[in-house]
């Protein structure tokens, strides 16, 4: 299963070492990664891979939020479907 | 790989807009459940609906987490009571007992059902089932009740609107101390859906399968943004907006409907794309529509302004999903909308403009408290007006309003929660007794002779 993780924030250095460290702790594979800076802010979107996961993708999903709070960004993990169904006709 | 204006558009309105799958509701026949006495039924009705939605709260908090979109009520509706207890209508408040106990063990919010399906003609087992609602709505929690009187095709049965005037009296009474808070689930149809997936009017009907997943998805936050960033956009472009904006939340709708039931084991049934307001700022039907110029809602031009949105909703929502039903509009429920309580608070919005609404929006004069001492002639006779709309229109419309023991105009009643506040409007006090008096049957109008 993929999934899109989602960061966003003020920018600051690390944010992308911690982020990638987290998900490979958990076995998350990157796929793709694309990242910009917006008026000061930090945007990220990366595809990963969730099939060899240790972890499934709800409590993921709390655990990114969390590690989020941490860091003082926002941190979302989502099934890819929901931009696929709201995006594309 | 998405675009970041995508994803974050879709975060966004998660996050500041409120969008959100408003309920799953899981439609459940009770047909199966019938049996020789009311004690075995209701206990054959209680098990039924424990073991069918027993996964409905894990589930919906599973995908909510993974698909990241807040759901957030879950419901169960059911097949019309007054059909499942027809034999022992004098014992229908155990069967209510029995689903409001499923409801609790379950942990949903509400459970749709208590219900009668009069719009012909009703039977003597159907008055006494009616009858029994007020004490039922009184001694349940989560139990809600609704009763179709009218219908395009068969006309307007005004004996059971005649009754349904005083039970909706004798229902606020009989939770005078909550400020007739049984009204509150309590809805009188004309034009009933079966697929309904919206409380207090859900129920699950006859010709629906065993069991089914019914979504309703909100998101009047998300239309308002979506108007806000095109300020001096005419009126074409704010419909080809407002269409878009549909179609992207009802994708997100459909999407977790199918998920939703292939977890749960249920068909699914349809996706209702309402704009269902809650009484929280920045999600409200009525800031859409002064977004789109008004100074307040319920002045000239409020009409104008809801048909459009309500249309424009629709055609969006028709092209996102393979199943559209249920009532799929704009509601304009008053205490439930911070815009609407407000305007019903500087007495712009009047009950007579909420009826002029309701011609073209989604469902009808919806939680609007009035008067304690409104008499049970003039409620049906509003009943008997919404009716008449929904007949010759063929829409649906209903009646929830709540008659606020011992309260007057300016006074307010609050319910708290998603059910929210209203200030009591005034009605008029001219009575219409002599003819709703007459009893009868107002017959369909002549467009209904299809065949």
């Amino acid at each position: 299963m993929r999934a899109v993780v989602t960061v966003v924030g003020k920018d600051k250095t690390g944010i992308i070492s911690k982020v990638s460290t987290f998900l490979a702790e958990r076995n998350v594979n990157i796929l793709d990664i694309s990242q910009t800076i917006m008026d000061e802010y930090f945007a990220m979107i990366m595809m990963v891979d969730l099939s060899r996961a240790s972890v499934e993708l709800a409590p993921l999903a709390e655990e990114c939020r969390a590690m989020g709070e941490k860091i003082g960004m926002s941190i979302h993990i989502q099934h890819e479907d929901i931009f696929n169904a709201m995006h594309s006709v | 790989m998405f675009n970041y204006k995508d994803v974050l558009e879709t975060i966004e309105m998660v996050e500041r807009e409120h969008l959100d799958i408003r309920t799953v509701t899981m439609g459940i026949s009770l047909l199966p459940c019938i049996r020789a006495t009311a004690e075995e039924t209701a206990r054959c009705v209680y098990d039924t609906v424990c073991k069918k939605a027993k996964d409905i709260v894990k589930v919906t908090g599973e995908l909510s987490a993974e698909y990241g979109i807040p759901i957030v009520n879950k419901r169960v509706s059911v097949t019309p009571v007054s059909l499942i207890c027809a034999p022992f209508a004098d014992k229908a408040h155990l069967i209510g007992k029995a689903l409001d106990d499923a409801a609790k063990e379950l942990g949903i919010d509400f459970l749709g059902g208590y219900s009668a399906l009069v719009h012909k003609g009703m039977a003597d087992y159907e008055r006494r089932f009616i009858q029994s609602i007020p004490q039922v709505l009184a001694q349940t929690e989560r139990l809600c009740s609704s009763v179709n009187v009218g219908s395009s095709k068969s006309g307007i049965n005004m004996d059971a609107v005649k009754l349904m005037g005083e039970i909706v009296k004798q229902t606020a009474g009989l939770t005078a101390d909550r400020d007739g808070f049984g009204c509150a689930k309590l809805v009188v149809f004309c034009n009933a859906v079966e697929d309904n997936p919206f409380m207090a009017g859900a129920f699950h009907g006859v010709g629906e399968s065993g069991t089914v997943i019914n979504v309703g998805v909100s998101g009047p936050g998300v239309v308002q943004h979506a108007i806000e960033a095109i300020p001096d956009a005419d009126l074409s472009d704010l419909a080809e907006m407002i269409k878009r904006t549909a179609f992207k939340i009802t994708r997100a709708g459909q999407l977790i409907a199918k998920e939703a039931a292939k977890r749960l084991g249920a068909e699914f049934g349809i996706v209702d794309l309402s704009l269902a307001p809650t009484p929280a700022r920045g999600d409200s039907v009525a800031q859409i529509l002064e977004e789109m110029g008004l100074e307040c809602v319920g002045t000239h031009g409020t009409t104008a302004c809801l048909a459009m949105l309500n249309d424009a909703v629709k055609k969006g929502g028709v092209m996102a999903s393979s199943r559209v039903g249920g009532l799929s509009g704009a509601f304009i429920p008053v205490s439930e909308d911070i815009g609407m309580i407000e305007a019903a608070e500087k007495g712009v919005l009047c009950l007579d403009k909420l009826e002029a609404m309701t011609a073209v929006c989604s469902v009808g004069l919806d939680m609007i408290a009035v008067p304690g001492d409104t008499t049970a002639d003039t409620i049906s006779a509003i009943i008997a007006d919404e009716a008449a709309i929904g007949m010759i229109n063929n829409k649906t419309t209903a009646v929830r309003v709540i008659p606020a023991p011992g309260k007057g105009v300016g006074d307010q009643v609050n319910f708290g929660g998603l059910l929210g506040r209203a200030p009591v409007i005034p009605v008029h006090n001219q009575s219409a007794n002599k003819f709703i008096r007459r009893g009868g049957l107002i017959p369909a109008p002549i467009h209904s002779n299809k065949n």
